[in-house]
């Protein structure tokens, strides 16, 4: 049996789902429409979610990179005051930060897609369940019962494939967005509690450039001093 | 014919250009039974592109079953092993 064959059979087994077995064809077009409208909610829902979690990704690699400048500002620093370690923490540091922003990166573009994929499901289908509708009040006004069995499995085979497709869809989205909410308020918390400062060390460079930078002035002081001592 | 890229709608393609589809579709078969993770990304890849190339996109006004599904393009090697076993791409 084929991939795509396996594919057709776990589709299949969720359209079983969306359909069940009604008694009455005519009520089968009411209930799916009743569900159709219920999964359109829902991808409104899954669009909203997994731009939300994009924004938020979104924030933290502002906030990295605000870390990112500072450590770039302070390895500028010591090597202006000749500390050429200091620098080299900092860079480091950076270094390491950098690899974090490249992950977010990855991320944002992979949310981007879901979220653009998402939206124009969201349209096909919203077009689709406009199409059912028409087609249901046509079915129920024009056919006698025999003739509109035909088309009633027609039809609702046909939009509970696209119903199967789409709730699949947001599943997917959701997981995806779970994940990563998962694993972005670990990072939230490292930079909250300023765990990411400490270990990325920019605290303890920025002691070390203060002190460098107090003595300097302690020295150009006491030389000034001096001098006017001296006069 | 009617295909469906799953997340990515309908298409309506030439029943001549099925063939190549079918092609693809073994070469993944094998892909997965032996375990080779970068070629089934890269013909599962191959495959949705090529199935956007030939065929063209369905209006959505209509509704119709379709005769081929094809997976959605990020389903990871572990989710098409699942579909094998027969427990489905996604649970309930």
């Amino acid at each position: 049996m084929g991939f795509l064959d396996r594919m057709s059979t776990v589709v299949q087994a969720k359209m079983n789902k969306i359909m069940n077995k009604i008694e009455d064809p005519r009520e089968t077009l009411d209930v799916s429409y009743e569900k159709q409208l219920q999964l359109l909610q829902n991808v409104k829902r899954g669009v909203a979610e997994v731009a939300t979690s994009k924004k938020r990704l979104e924030l933290q690699k502002a906030k990295l990179q605000v870390s990112l400048d500072k450590l770039d500002g302070q390895a500028k620093e010591a090597l202006q005051v000749g500390r050429e370690d200091l620098a080299r923490r900092a860079l480091e540091s950076k270094a390491a930060l950098q690899a974090q922003s490249a992950t977010l990166d990855l991320q944002i573009a992979d949310l981007a897609e879901q979220q653009q994929k998402l939206t124009a499901a969201e349209s096909r289908l919203a077009t689709k369940v406009e199409s059912f509708r028409t087609k249901k009040e046509t079915i129920k006004a024009q056919y006698s019962a025999a003739d509109a069995q035909v088309k009633i499995t027609e039809s609702v085979t046909g939009i509970s494939e696209e119903m199967a497709d789409v709730g699949m869809a947001v599943q997917r989205a959701e997981e995806k967005t779970e994940n990563m909410r998962a694993r972005s308020a670990a990072l939230d918390e490292l930079l909250e509690s300023g765990t990411l400062t400490d270990y990325s060390g920019s605290d303890d460079v920025d002691r070390e450039l203060a002190k460098v930078k107090a003595q300097s002035s302690v020295e150009s002081m006491l030389a000034k001093m001096k001098e006017e001592i001296k006069k | 014919m009617i295909i469906r890229i799953l997340g990515d709608g309908q298409f309506r393609l030439d029943d001549n250009l099925l063939d190549r589809v079918n092609k693809i579709d073994n070469q993944i078969v094998n892909h997965v039974s032996q375990g080779n993770k970068a070629e089934y990304s890269k013909d599962l890849a191959n495959l949705i592109s090529t199935v956007k190339e030939l065929a063209s996109p369905l209006d959505p006004v209509e509704i119709v079953p379709s005769d081929i599904i094809i997976p959605p393009s990020d389903l990871s090697f572990e989710e098409a092993r699942r579909v094998f076993c027969g427990d489905g791409l996604i649970k309930g």
